[in-house]
């Protein structure tokens, strides 16, 4: 038997509709309604929840007032992917759900992500990049990682008048804005534009096709650059375990959507059937997106409950409303194959703690597709001979990014804390700033 | 059901609403669909002698304020621009098909004394009920020496309606303008004139705003604006305050009130009784929504004075007034202060800015993650009423009136050491 994985199971209008912007930007009459409803409250709850501390009571005040420069430019001045990040944030777990509109109307937190993309959308039609840069300062800094925490730790560097180079194994910058978040929440090439956008500081530079190996090397970053920022994200991801798991039809989620986020939705193959295994938001993605593409079923099952599912409720329903099955309480416990081809997965029923249960209750889910989505992993390999310090497998560092290694930074997924983009772009940040400082203040440090 | 019929001056309507002598009321298929729609009287727009006035395109101003429209009106209107004999027939048609409705006529010719006296038998004959003299309107026809610009002189204010008084038998309403140092001049003059009534207030001059773009005054007529009368809920505590002045005014006892100004619902309405007023008028609200906006006006009204056994219109009227005093008669040793609910606290803060940067630093604030609480400093707390004012949450801060053992006003005060009567 052969699995039916295919290409083209949409027409490809159809398919454009699908990944097409999932929630259009307001018009501007909208988002001065929307930015009337914010108290601009003083102890504004909501800026707590950033990550990025942007004052998004002042950015919506102004949004109010039609003073969309000023908006956009408090927003950029404190997260200059905020573009992104009102596209992609999980705004219901952050800025939004500590809204005190929730306090007064479940659900009725005024729409903060809508707002900040009205802002940012406005300022990137615009002409000019709202930044300058300082005096050049003759400083280089290398950069590994064109992913979020990257960019924003360029741009900052650059806005301070130090050079940056950036690297990325991927020939585009981007990371996961580029490869990794689902189609339909950055539409438009939206990660492209973004990028255009913040180059414009200038100073910044880029080389892909880059990755640390023998011949790109830490300890020659650290001598030709007077510092290193890390953010090499997570470059592995958790295998299940089981027997068969390279056979066709099974693959990793994150593959699956760097493939679909790099080729034409055409050239992307779905299966008819298709598994999803796993719980975050990386799961949520790669079924929507697999449904998208023309499967006729998708489950997702993951082996705990909804409490502890890494994607937010918001995510769970948007999964939900396009017709994904999520089923719960279960693990995989054997990948189900026939003349070679994969033919499902057969899950052991789960109990409270994840574990399989003591009764040994199965069932099988046929299925021409499994993607794997239990995990990303950081891989130390590339900078293992750095004597750089990792504890609970990401890179250690102090409030401000800074590695055991001197004039090495590090931020992002491969660091500890939330792996959001807004986490990753105020490492990004902060780190650049400690950075700046380190030149100002000590000069450059040595080994 | 409270009994809503309305005697003004010996011109009954069903209940207190009429639509006020502006756009709305400017022919009879405007006037039919109003009474239609449940208004209890109108008073037609202003006529005037023929030829008739030639209005301009483009005439209203709004104020918007954040978000919500028509906070404030304002118009560059000048009175009908129809002929004289066209507004007459219609209102003998109009006055002929409801005759349980009030409908008075506003009146605008020139100051002598012969126009006056014959334009008034044209009106008396259609049947109105009474007439109202235009002396308010302050843009237009306050530059040709009417309108405002005899609203604003006392003498000619008495002058005209004394000759309005000697010729003719109808009700005669002198509506009065609030662009004056003293809005107690031109009503005494009015009385002293014999009016029957007085009605107010008229719009107020302004300039609503400036188009950045034209660099010109709203509205914007073929590059260039002028100053026209403002109107609208914004408006209403003005109007309020004149009420109540000529309401307490000895000189002016007994004279019935038709309030105007900013009317947007019976709640409005209520407040304009209370202040005073006998009858109202309305215009903006009506030119926002549209004549059904009467509906609410009659019901909630009647509800309301359910809840308070109020029976009748009469019952309502006036009863603020004697406790609308000068500032030298409030009680200087009453003391209220702020009250914060916890429970109902939404954490914004804006009561603790309110307070710190711009009155007495007594609301004081902890914050920590996920933590925000304020708390009043009743030793610093003056009783202002600006956080329970600013703060967005109903009922969150509520003003706690303490107790009190005595009365001392400001002419009783030891600080007034000179004993100023004011």
């Amino acid at each position: 038997m052969c699995p039916d994985i295919a290409c083209g199971r949409l027409p490809d209008d159809a398919l454009s509709r699908n990944f097409a912007d999932a929630h259009p930007g307001l018009t501007a009459e909208q988002a001065a309604l929307e930015a009337d409803r914010c108290f601009y409250c003083y102890d504004a709850p909501c800026i707590e929840a950033c990550p990025t501390d942007i004052d998004i009571p002042r950015f919506i005040k102004a949004i109010a007032s039609r003073n969309i420069a000023g908006a956009a430019r408090t927003i950029l001045q404190s997260n200059i992917l905020g573009g992104s990040c009102a596209r992609v944030c999980p705004t219901e777990i952050l800025c939004e759900q500590k809204c005190v509109h929730t306090a007064i109307e479940t659900h009725k937190a005024v729409r903060i992500g809508a707002l900040q993309r009205y802002a940012t959308d406005w300022q990137m039609a615009q002409e000019a990049h709202p930044f300058t840069r300082a005096t050049a300062s003759g400083r280089r800094v290398a950069i590994i990682g064109a992913g979020p925490a990257g960019l924003a730790c360029a741009h900052r560097l650059a806005r301070h008048g130090h050079d940056v180079t950036i690297f990325d194994r991927h020939d585009k910058m981007g990371g996961l804005n580029e490869y990794g978040v689902a189609a339909y929440k950055l539409a438009d090439d939206f990660a492209r534009k973004e990028i255009d956008f913040l180059l414009a500081i200038g100073g910044i530079s880029f080389q892909g096709g880059a990755i640390l190996s023998d011949t790109l090397t830490l300890a020659a970053l650290r001598q030709d650059f007077d510092a290193v920022f890390l953010a090499i994200g997570l470059g592995g991801v958790r295998a299940l375990g089981l027997e068969h798991e390279t056979i066709a039809g099974v693959q990793d989620a994150v593959a699956f959507i760097e493939h679909l986020r790099s080729h034409p939705l055409a050239e992307s193959a779905v299966g008819r059937r298709v598994v999803v295994i796993g719980g975050g938001n990386t799961a949520i993605d790669a079924a929507v997106q697999a449904r998208r593409l023309g499967a006729e079923e998708v489950t997702l099952v993951y082996r705990r409950g909804e409490a502890t599912m890494t994607a937010t409720p918001v995510e769970r329903e948007w999964a939900q409303t396009n017709g994904v099955t999520i089923r719960l309480w279960a693990a995989p416990l054997r990948l189900e194959t026939e003349d070679s081809g994969l033919r499902g997965v057969t899950f052991r029923r789960t109990d409270p703690d994840g574990l399989p249960a003591g009764t040994p209750e199965t069932f099988t889910l046929e299925a021409d597709m499994v993607l794997k989505a239990i995990g990303q992993v950081f891989l130390p390999d590339p900078i293992a001979q750095d004597q750089i310090l990792i504890e609970n497998g990401r890179i250690v560092v102090d409030a401000q990014g800074r590695t055991s290694l001197n004039n090495v930074y590090a931020g992002g997924d491969c660091t500890a804390g939330d792996d959001l983009t807004v986490a990753a772009v105020r490492d990004g940040r902060e780190a650049a700033e400690a950075i700046h400082a380190d030149f100002s203040n000590a000069g450059i440090r040595v080994n | 059901m409270a009994d809503l019929r309305t005697n003004f001056a010996g011109i009954l309507s069903p209940n207190p609403f009429w639509l006020a002598s502006a756009p709305p009321t400017d022919k009879e298929y405007n006037v039919r669909r109003a009474f239609e729609a449940g208004w209890g009287g109108v008073v037609w727009k202003t006529l005037g002698e023929d030829p008739p006035v030639v209005n301009l395109s483009s005439r209203y101003g709004a104020l918007e304020f954040e978000g919500r429209r028509l906070m404030g009106l304002n118009n560059i209107e000048l009175i009908s621009d129809r002929p004289l004999a066209t507004n007459i027939a219609e209102i003998k048609r109009v006055k002929r098909d409801f005759p349980d409705r009030a409908l008075i006529v506003s009146l605008m010719v020139p100051c002598e004394e012969h126009r006056w006296k014959a334009i008034l038998p044209l009106i008396e004959e259609t049947g109105a009920d009474g007439i109202e003299l235009n002396f308010g309107c302050p843009h237009g026809m306050s530059e040709r020496n009417m309108g405002s610009a005899v609203g604003q002189v006392p003498e000619y204010v008495e002058m005209v309606t004394r000759w309005c008084k000697q010729n003719t038998r109808m009700p005669v309403i002198v509506k009065l303008t609030p662009n004056v140092t003293n809005i107690l001049m031109p009503a005494r003059a009015a009385r002293r004139g014999g009016a029957d009534a007085v009605s107010l207030i008229n719009t107020i001059q302004s300039v609503i705003g400036v188009d950045l773009d034209a660099m010109a005054p709203m509205p914007v007529v073929g590059g260039k604006g002028t100053h026209g009368g403002y109107c609208g809920p914004a408006v209403k505590p003005i109007a309020l305050r004149m009420i109540g002045e000529i309401a307490r005014d000895p000189e002016m006892a007994g004279i019935p009130i038709s309030g105007m100004g900013g009317i947007s619902n019976w709640r409005d309405a209520a407040e304009f009784m209370a202040m005073g007023s006998h009858a109202l008028q309305v215009c903006t609200a009506a030119m926002h929504y549209g004549f059904r906006i009467v509906e609410d006006m009659i019901d909630g009204l009647s509800n309301w004075m359910d809840t308070k056994d109020y029976a009748t219109l009469p019952d309502l009227s006036g009863r603020a007034v004697s406790r609308f005093v000068p500032w030298n008669q409030l009680n200087m040793n009453f003391r209220t202060l702020a009250h914060i609910d916890q429970k109902s606290c939404v954490g914004c803060g804006l009561c603790h800015i309110a307070c710190e940067d711009t009155s007495h630093q007594a609301i004081a604030r902890q914050t920590g993650p996920d933590r925000r609480h304020y708390s009043v400093i009743e030793d610093e707390c003056v009783g202002c009423n600006l956080c329970a004012h600013v703060c967005p949450v109903d009922d969150c801060i509520t003003m706690v009136p303490q107790p009190v053992d005595s009365e001392m006003t400001w002419l009783e005060h030891p600080s007034n050491t000179h004993r100023l009567t004011a």
